[in-house]
């Protein structure tokens, strides 16, 4: 298979009052068509950095993204990102969320109602057609994700960017839009990168999980590669040997080799197991 | 939902929720204000008689409002003589064209708040015109921020009475017209209201376009808007809140820079009433200006108050509270 998107030995500077600081340090990565790529790695290390030098809203200091066989040059649709925070212009509804992407990527290849129907279409994906004309104040946590995984989608992006999609909710929306990106994927075959820091979600969605150590100077530490069959069920994979080692490699990385140096050395463990359980819940 | 329908509702709301209580604390307020007021005035005397109080201010309220119905009778009568003396003569000759005169009485209270009314919206509203575009260009650009702030600085805190003799000046020397559409003092009013009024504003949507939540701008970015797009469907609505508040300050200083610009420059409108009354120095004239002055409060009142009622429309954040 043809390598769709290349990162390759991309760094980044970011300049400080007492010069440069290195954040990321020669981080290459293949990601092939159709594939889901996970990131993970302790808070600081530099996983939305990587997202955000993809998703061309910084520029790499040396290196570069190679969409194709072409370098990216700065933002653009066809690289389409799912904030954190849903990120949905609080002023429009759901649907005029979505719309304003559709016109802009559709406008002269869709008519009026060809868009329409993109627009609900997409908006279906999600389950999200009741609360079309609803304003995102109106709608509850989930459901703003929700619509903001529609608006990307509905950008038929070449390569979906999601920064920790799901980790400003609580466990059960949680798990539900896992089920919803999972079923999705199966459909539509999109390229994802998806930054995580939740272990059960990376071994869950990912074809591979990409591992990062600590920064300063942060880099790819580890790849695992997932092979779980699909459809996957989270009840019934619980139990399965290999899920349960795949989660124990991630975990071993993150807990052993990448343990976060605590400034209190009696906080560390306690901190860590803490961590770990949290992961594990 | 149309706008008119969603007024409808909000007002429906505030009728159903409107409650004795909420009356009950601003009434028992009034109340001891107008008593302390009664108790308070009845001890200061002035050259003029004794400081007015509720009730003779009472009276003068009324005599304002004898004065201009009087007046308005006067009025009509006038026209209504001239009609009769040409229908005669047209009788007599029926080549004759007939020629009216307007009536030119002296302007009564009600005249004059009509005149100050209309003057601080055509002010309020230039200084609007040209402080929203400028304060969204200086909070799109710091540059033009840079090299802008220094003058806003140095002018915001200008005091109406400076900018006054100056304006009147220009005015005079600029606005020649055998016919003018507007007087000279209405002009002279009006730019001095729209100088010093249209600072909150610029500032306040200057702050709000620069304060766009970074989440937006990039997502503004992943879609490539174009920079009009950018502008009117990320930049606007989500200053709309900051602006309305720079708003609602400008058209509160425009209301009291007015009234002090027409008592200095005795152009029509309550300001120059008060100072006529002032001048006048009858035994009315105390309680007269006291009419003034609470009809000048009360109608900055109102005016805040329709700002704000365009505002809740306009604004698309409903948690915010707004009061």
């Amino acid at each position: 298979m043809q390598t769709h998107l290349n990162i390759s030995k991309v760094s980044i500077d970011f300049p400080t009052p007492k010069g440069p600081f290195r954040a990321l340090n020669d981080v290459s990565l293949k990601i092939n068509k159709g594939e889901f790529v996970s990131l993970i790695g302790h808070s600081g290390c530099g996983k939305s950095t990587v997202l955000n030098i993809v998703a061309g809203l910084y520029d790499a200091t040396e290196g570069g993204v190679l969409l194709d066989g072409k370098e990216i040059q700065g933002p653009g649709p066809e690289r389409a990102v799912v904030f954190q925070n849903h990120s949905l212009l609080p002023w429009l509804t759901s649907y005029q969320n979505v719309e304003l992407a559709v016109k802009q990527v559709f406008n002269k290849t869709k008519s009026k109602k060809e868009m329409h129907d993109w627009i609900m279409h997409n908006l279906e994906l999600v389950h999200m057609t009741h609360a079309a004309d609803k304003r995102p104040d109106e709608i509850s946590g989930g459901m703003k994700q929700r619509v903001g995984i529609a608006r990307a989608l509905a950008m038929e992006p070449s390569v979906l960017l999601m920064d920790e999609p799901f980790g400003a909710l609580d466990a059960l929306t949680r798990a539900h839009l896992q089920d919803s990106l999972m079923e999705i994927q199966k459909d539509l075959n999109n390229t994802v990168i998806m930054i995580t820091h939740d272990v059960d979600e990376a071994v869950l969605l990912s074809d591979r999980i990409v591992m990062m150590t600590n920064g300063p100077a942060a880099t790819v530490g580890e790849i695992l590669h997932v092979d779980l069959e699909r459809p996957r069920d989270r009840l019934a994979l619980a139990s399965d040997p290999k899920y349960v080692d795949y989660r124990a490699q991630v975990l071993t990385f993150l807990y052993e080799k990448q343990r976060k140096v605590e400034p209190i050395a009696a906080g560390k463990d306690a901190k860590a197991s803490d961590k770990g359980e949290k992961a594990s819940a | 939902m149309n706008i008119p329908s969603l007024f409808m509702a909000s007002l429906k709301d505030r009728i159903e929720n409107f409650s004795i209580k909420s009356l009950l604390f601003p009434l028992f307020g009034i109340v001891v204000f107008i008593l302390l007021w009664q108790v308070g005035a009845s001890r200061v005397n002035t050259s003029l008689g004794v400081f007015p109080g509720p009730t003779i201010v009472y009276q003068q309220w009324n005599g304002l409002v004898q004065e201009h119905q009087d007046e308005r009778l006067k009025e009509d009568k006038f026209y209504e003589r001239q009609y009769k003396r040409i229908e005669a003569r047209q009788a007599k000759d029926p080549s004759y064209v007939g020629k009216i005169r307007s009536y030119t009485g002296k302007p009564t209270f009600f005249d004059q708040i009509f005149t100050s009314l209309y003057t601080v919206l055509a002010g309020f509203i230039l200084a609007s015109v040209l402080a929203i575009p400028i304060g969204i260009l200086i909070g799109l650009n710091g540059s033009v921020y840079s090299a802008l702030n220094p003058i806003i600085q140095v002018f915001k805190p200008v005091s109406p009475l400076a900018w006054l003799p100056l304006v009147t000046m220009v005015v005079s020397a600029t606005y020649v017209s055998a016919d003018p559409m507007f007087s000279k003092s209405f002009l002279t009013s009006m730019f001095t209201v729209t100088l010093c009024c249209m600072w909150p504003t610029l500032i306040n949507t200057a702050v709000g376009v620069a304060a766009v939540e970074k989440d937006l701008l990039n997502v503004s970015k992943v879609l490539r808007l174009n920079w009009m797009t950018h502008v009117i469907k990320i930049v606007i609505p989500s200053a709309i809140p900051l602006m309305f508040t720079g708003l609602r300050l400008s058209l509160g200083i425009a209301w009291m820079v007015l009234i002090a610009a027409e008592m200095l420059a005795q152009n029509p409108g309550l300001g120059k009433f008060v100072w006529d009354e002032f001048q006048n120095g009858s035994s009315n004239s105390l309680g007269r200006i006291m009419v003034a002055v609470l009809m000048i409060g009360f109608i900055g009142f109102l005016l805040d108050r329709v700002m704000l009622t365009i505002q809740r429309f306009v604004s698309w954040d409903k948690t915010q509270v707004l009061r």
